[in-house]
């Protein structure tokens, strides 16, 4: 190699080390082989496992007929999706998927900071450590286990009916699960219950990490303590609470089908039934896979739509953002 | 510094708040617990707080006598440890490829696992994608389609940024391949963010019941527990079709022939289902909350 050659490579490694054209691949192959062999096996399995239904979406511009190959198939062009946008129980689920969500999304935020705050300001250490334990344990727990305990405690002979009725608050007995007009709210508050104590964590980490002069020199001011809250505790954690709200919003679209699956009865089926129990119903129940495949791709593609358009407002208004 | 009287009020209403968490949190688990303990004709009766009136096991000895429980049990087990060893092993080996500045595909595959974090195929495609796989009915659906995650692999790779390079160039001089590498230096160094992915896991798999429902619902021998107890919940509410208090009220006393009630199987099955969690709670706590934490900050 002659010196001119040498220079001219040096040179082109320090102005551009991204491309990799000119590098020699037989090198890189011999430092990074057993590094690829230990990912690319991975990527392969997650590019067959979390890609590959994506491209399943072809189905939704067919008239899907399981036996067959995916590109053997009826083609229909959009006609699932008029079908889709034309079908009024559409709506109803579009409807209760965002009720039902932002419900959890705004009670689920409102108790998770309220616990947190709480247990900030709490400095009996045993009392506040047999709080949190308590309180993150419904996390852990499934949600059919949950259900099973909501089911029990709004029961006909559950712990809500005995005490409105042993109050005299209620002449009767109330079959609170079978209440239409309920039924969001009963989600809201379960919700709130096999949440808010562990998503208090999150918020109570932002906290611990804010700067006790603040609150020092808030003391000398003369601030009191819901002042000092307003003050100094909340736009501590305002970072935070952007980013979960970001991730949140992309989440709207789902609403947490699993409570909802295991709490619906035929009685409030009109309010529960969300975006992927009407493609479960319409799918794998009824056989129109294709239509369900539509209603699933409208679901995925508002939900991203949703969490880049948050992004983006979270960025123009200048907080932290995920992308 | 003098308690001023908002000091005071304040502080009562927070002590009243989070003694009123802690009872809303632990009545339902106490009220299920005396209910699958009571004697289950009694237990129709009503009034069941947070004691048994009439002490029985009958209701737990119908629950486990169920043909499918012992199924369910072995296979609630076999998932959550096949997934927790394999998905948290290959899950920390992604992750230390993509800890390694020099390696040239770290970028595009790190773009290609957060993209998951954000899309999904959705139900149906998955469906027909994993059937053409041959994994409907099959114990392979729970632990293969989530061998590697991007939230886990996430976590990992934060950790392992954090370990010196000095022992990886060492052990580089030494001649040592990157997969002995791994396994010697990595693994053992990353052992307390494996726990936590390892309790993440299994407590996600332990949970799951919709895999279940969805691609081995016609297999027994493929049970698990959450899906039976989910399918004992799913008549309870099938029960509820009745328009009328009255009706769910006669539907409750009609379970008087037989001898042990759904209501009771189903608070012994939601003890029985729940307990491996709560046995394994204080380290729950301990690890997830650290895991939070490290994975929290970095995003």
């Amino acid at each position: 190699m002659n010196p001119t050659e040498s220079t001219f490579s040096a040179q082109h490694d320090a102005l551009a080390p991204a491309t990799l054209g000119r590098r020699n691949w037989s090198t890189i192959f011999r430092n990074q082989g057993v590094l690829m062999l230990m990912s690319i096996p991975f990527l392969v399995h997650l590019l067959v496992f979390r890609y590959g239904p994506i491209f399943g979406w072809v189905m939704a511009f067919q008239r899907y007929r399981p036996g067959r190959g995916f590109m053997d198939q009826e083609w229909v062009g959009l006609l699932q999706f008029q079908t889709l946008f034309a079908d009024a129980t559409f709506y109803r689920v579009l409807r209760n998927t965002l009720a039902m969500a932002s419900i959890k999304l705004v009670m689920g935020t409102f108790f998770a900071i309220l616990v947190a705050i709480l247990i900030n300001e709490t400095r009996n250490r045993p009392f506040k450590r047999t709080v949190q334990t308590i309180s993150y344990l419904p996390h852990f727990i499934s949600w059919v286990v949950a259900a099973n305990l909501v089911l029990e405690v709004l029961g006909p002979r559950g712990v809500v009916n005995d005490m409105l009725v042993g109050l005299g608050l209620m002449q009767e007995r109330v079959l609170w699960m079978g209440r239409p007009d309920l039924f969001w709210w009963i989600i809201g508050w379960s919700h709130v219950w096999k949440t808010a104590g562990f998503g208090a964590i999150i918020y109570l980490a932002a906290m611990t990490s804010i700067d006790p002069q603040l609150y020092e020199a808030a003391d000398i001011d003369g601030a009191g303590r819901l002042q000092r809250i307003w003050h100094i505790t909340l736009p501590g954690i305002k970072p935070v609470f952007v980013i979960l709200l970001i991730l949140n919003i992309g989440q709207l679209m789902e609403a947490g089908f699993e409570q909802q699956y295991l709490l619906q009865n035929s009685l409030v089926m009109d309010y529960s039934e969300v975006f992927t129990i009407y493609v479960l119903r319409y799918g794998l129940q009824l056989q129109r896979y294709s239509f369900a495949a539509a209603a699933g791709i409208f679901r995925s593609v508002v939900s991203i739509v949703l969490i880049i358009g948050a992004n983006t407002v979270a960025k123009r208004l200048g907080q932290e953002t995920l992308m | 510094m003098k308690a001023t009287r908002e000091d005071v009020v304040f502080d009562a209403l927070k002590v009243l708040f989070l003694i009123g968490l802690v009872v809303v949190t632990l009545y339902p688990f106490i009220n299920v617990l005396a209910v699958s303990l009571n004697e289950p004709m009694d237990t129709i009766r009503g009034g069941i707080t947070v004691w048994p009136r009439q002490f029985s096991i009958v209701s737990y000895q119908d629950a486990l006598s169920g043909q499918n429980m012992v199924v369910a049990a072995r296979n609630s087990v076999a998932r959550t440890v096949v997934s927790a060893i394999l998905q948290t092993f290959a899950t920390a080996m992604v992750a230390y490829t993509l800890s390694r500045r020099e390696y040239v595909f770290r970028i595009p595959i790190a773009i290609i696992y957060v993209i998951t974090m954000y899309i999904d195929g959705g139900l149906i495609p998955t469906y027909f994608l994993y059937r053409s796989l041959g994994m409907v009915n099959s114990f392979h659906v729970y632990w293969l389609p989530g061998l590697t995650t991007a939230f886990n692999m996430l976590i990992i790779r934060t950790y392992i940024r954090g370990i010196s390079d000095s022992f990886i160039e060492s052990a580089k001089i030494e001649g040592a391949n990157d997969f002995w590498i791994f396994i010697r230096i990595i693994l053992p160094l990353c052992v307390p963010v494996l726990a936590t992915i390892v309790l993440f896991t299994s407590v996600w798999q332990w949970n799951y019941w919709w895999d279940t429902f969805i691609y081995n619902s016609s297999r027994v021998n493929l049970t698990t527990l959450q899906y039976e107890l989910m399918k004992r919940l799913a008549s309870a509410n099938a029960a509820m079709s009745g328009t009328s208090m009255a009706d769910a009220f006669t539907r409750a006393l009609d379970q008087a022939g037989s001898q042990v009630t759904p209501k009771s199987i189903r608070a012994a099955m939601t003890i029985i289902v729940s307990l491996p969690i709560i046995m394994v709670y204080p380290f729950l706590q301990r690890y997830f909350v650290h895991g939070l934490t490290i994975g929290g900050v970095k995003g």
